[in-house]
């Protein structure tokens, strides 16, 4: 797969950056390339988690699960307050990272079997089951951390609610690292699968895939992914960091590999801007911040994606209503010319009031007018004193050849697809806008083998 | 841990238990299937011998079962009781002779897939965990495509087919496994017909080649000559056989009309009464 080519050597990148940095100055550009030392682990967890909850968000969002996410990183607090209290009792380190994590792990997963479970033997809803496994899971979480707040050493628990970047040492960014790298390398390995997990359940069921145990490991990736995103971003916000760079990536392209690299790039850069601008101003929690710089990522894509983005989609259709408006000015003048009974034969092109122009659709003056104008613009009709207008040489031939188009589908419709002449008028025009050159050929050619061919052709219905 | 590296592999190649008593040659036996949900039965002791290289159609009304069946047979739904037998062996060993051609509205087509990809999920069991598709499936998906008649559309995203290309996609997709006996859970529903000449065609090319068929219907017009074999079902089979044989007014009516009849009878017999 061509993006694990381009995946891989960008991961080792990021991680040899470091090296080559030196001790400088304290400055934005020291900070964002890495060259502080207090701050490099910093960004680096936070990008290389970035990464990771990119790489396995894609399938969540896909899979349809993001709320599962959600409930599921609700669902690690009381774990994290337990294991505090257990590795307290035994006296060794308290907030020992791996020890803390295990928790947050072991009572993750408690909460997916819950909700699973619930969802498998009862009839209620998936929503149902998530809204109460994070509801629970969380309320009780937040018990246990307000029981063993009296314990010495307690101070510090509650960064994992809302994330505390500065608080990652070297251990846990190797811990971090490890498992990012597990994640990433897992949904490299078993891309396929899970596309076709995601896709279509059913038909790979059928096939003999285990569509539990794959749902499950989806899950265990998200959970290995809330569990190192506690420090950085915390379990309140991580689902953002799972959710929002694959939504962002799937706005630029149609192909999975490359929505699933873009949404990994998009949530790397978003967590090294985030945790970088974090470091700068001392202010700024850095979880809210990396998930703003996500939000602004997901805001840009919305809108000025290409392919699926809503400023995009918003001019095709405005430019296709401008072609249909115009279509319709030109049809109808010629119309009124072909129809003007003073002058028998082909029609000539002369002017004509603007009022008849008016009757011919249901548009109102203002709506006219700006179509005028733009045909004006191009040239292809003038506004003559006395409120009336009058074709171009240029607009004339147009205003032909789209009536002749608008015949021809008629036509074809009348004789092809079975259609009444008195609905055709309606169903020629949905299609007619977007008729390309080749397909009025083809439309001439099957009317030529009917014998129905006619330079001009009559109107089938009364004008 | 057997058994569950067994459940756990995509080809099915663990060899299942040997089904007693059901012939290996009949591509599909049901045994007294009863399948419900919550308690409440959706097929009810359904018994079925489908013999092979037939084009089975499976008709009768909504909420009658026919998709459920289809379910069952390929273990996507729990059985209440029965058993089913693909080829005299259970459906967990005979995976590698089935082709599932699963309803068009079951899956979200604005999924970030080609028409190509989509079609090579088929070769995706014989490839087995981890390896990805290769040159060799990307050909055994594009002629797939070439044999329902779309193989120009191989590249284009799946949201931008018609309702039409959607469904040979999926069929497409079925081919590409290369199987013995195919289930099509309603292909002919909301297609053009283009495509309904597309998928007949393909019908008869799959039955020419020996394959078996079986496919849940729903117009009657086109029963007897679409299908040679036919399984009338409410709840029950009503009647299953040559479809010259069944296709009759009187199995129809006990498919369609059980209610509808039963008042008839009872208005009859209150008319007797009376005169």
């Amino acid at each position: 797969m061509w993006w694990n080519r381009t995946f891989v050597p960008l991961l080792l990148a990021l991680l040899t950056l470091p090296c080559a940095a030196s001790d400088g100055g304290f400055g934005w550009v020291d900070v964002v390339l890495l060259r502080t030392h207090n701050t490099w682990v910093v960004v680096l967890s936070t990008a290389v988690l970035g990464v990771a909850s990119g790489a396995v968000g894609s399938f969540l969002l896909l899979r349809k699960r993001s709320l599962m996410g959600d409930a599921l990183s609700h669902a690690t607090l009381p774990g994290i307050g337990i294991a505090f209290a257990v590795m307290t009792a035994a006296g060794g380190d308290a907030k020992s990272l791996p020890g803390l994590l295990l928790g947050a792990t072991v009572s993750g997963v408690l909460g997916l079997l819950v909700m699973l479970g619930i969802g498998r033997t009862t009839r209620l809803r998936d929503d149902v089951a998530m809204g109460l496994v994070l509801s629970v899971f969380f309320g009780l979480g937040v018990a246990v951390l307000g029981m063993v707040q009296r314990l010495p050493d307690a101070a510090g628990l509650e960064s994992f609610i809302y994330g505390k970047p500065a608080s990652i040492v070297l251990d846990d960014f190797r811990w971090i690292v490890a498992l990012a790298v597990i994640v990433t390398v897992v949904s490299i390995l078993l891309f396929k699968e899970f596309k076709l997990l995601c896709f279509d359940d059913g038909f790979a069921s059928s096939q003999g895939w285990p569509v539990l145990a794959l749902d499950i490991l989806l899950l265990g990736m998200v959970t290995a992914v809330t569990v190192i995103g506690l420090q950085a971003v915390g379990l309140i916000l991580i689902i953002a960091f799972l959710i929002t760079p694959p939504a962002a990536a799937r706005f630029w392209t149609d192909h999975l590999p490359t929505m699933a690299f873009l949404s990994a790039l998009i949530g790397g850069v978003s967590g090294w801007l985030g945790a970088s601008i974090s470091a700068l101003t001392p202010d700024l929690p850095a979880g809210g911040v990396i998930v703003v710089v996500a939000a602004a990522v997901f805001l840009v894509s919305m809108f000025c994606a290409p392919a699926r983005g809503v400023l995009g989609r918003w001019l095709r259709h405005a430019r296709l209503r401008h072609k249909i408006g115009r279509q319709h000015l030109l049809r109808g003048a010629y119309e009124i010319l072909e129809a003007d009974q003073s002058r028998p034969g082909a029609p000539d092109n002369h002017a004509f009031p603007r009022a008849e122009l008016q009757g011919k659709r249901t548009w109102t003056p203002h709506e006219l007018g700006r179509i005028l104008r733009r045909e004006a613009r191009r040239g292809h009709i003038e506004d003559l004193p006395g409120s009336r207008l009058r074709l171009t040489e240029e607009g004339f031939g147009e205003a032909a050849r789209i009536t002749r188009n608008h015949r021809l589908w008629e036509m074809y419709l009348v004789t092809h697809a079975d259609i009444a002449p008195s609905h055709v008028d309606r169903d020629a025009d949905m299609v007619e806008h977007v008729l390309e050159a080749e397909l009025v050929q083809r439309l001439e050619a099957a009317l030529r083998k009917q014998g129905a061919w006619v330079p001009q052709p009559r109107s089938p219905h009364r004008i | 841990m057997k058994t569950l590296i067994r459940n756990m592999s995509p080809r099915g190649d663990a060899a299942g238990e040997d089904l007693s008593g059901h012939p290996s040659d009949i591509p599909l036996a049901v045994h007294d299937l009863t399948v419900a949900y919550h308690r409440k039965p959706v097929i009810w002791d359904v018994d079925l011998d489908i013999p092979e290289g037939k084009l089975v159609g499976i008709v009768g009304p909504n909420g009658a079962g026919k998709s459920t069946l289809m379910k069952a047979c390929l273990d996507l739904i729990p059985k209440t009781s029965g058993e089913v037998a693909i080829y005299g062996k259970s459906y967990r060993s005979q995976r590698r002779m089935v082709g599932y051609v699963p309803q068009r509205e079951s899956v979200d087509w604005d999924f970030p897939v080609s028409a190509l990809d989509v079609v090579a999920m088929g070769t995706y069991r014989q490839l087995g965990w981890l390896r990805p598709v290769g040159r060799r499936q990307k050909e055994q998906a594009m002629d797939a495509l070439e044999q329902v008649g779309i193989g120009h559309l191989a590249k284009r995203q799946i949201r931008q087919l018609s309702g039409g290309q959607q469904q040979r996609v999926f069929l497409a997709r079925a081919l590409a496994q290369d199987a013995k006996v195919y289930f099509m859970d309603e292909p002919f529903a909301a297609v053009d017909a283009a495509t309904e000449e597309a998928i007949v065609k393909l019908l008869r090319t799959l039955n020419e080649r020996g394959k078996t068929c079986l496919v849940v219907h729903h117009d009657l017009a086109t029963v007897s000559s679409y299908f040679d074999w036919l399984v009338l079902l409410n709840m029950r089979v009503v009647a299953s056989g040559p479809t010259k044989e069944v296709f009759t007014a009187a199995n129809l009516e006990k498919t369609y009309g059980g209610h509808l009849s039963l008042i008839d009878d009872a208005l009859r017999a209150l008319r007797n009464v009376v005169e």
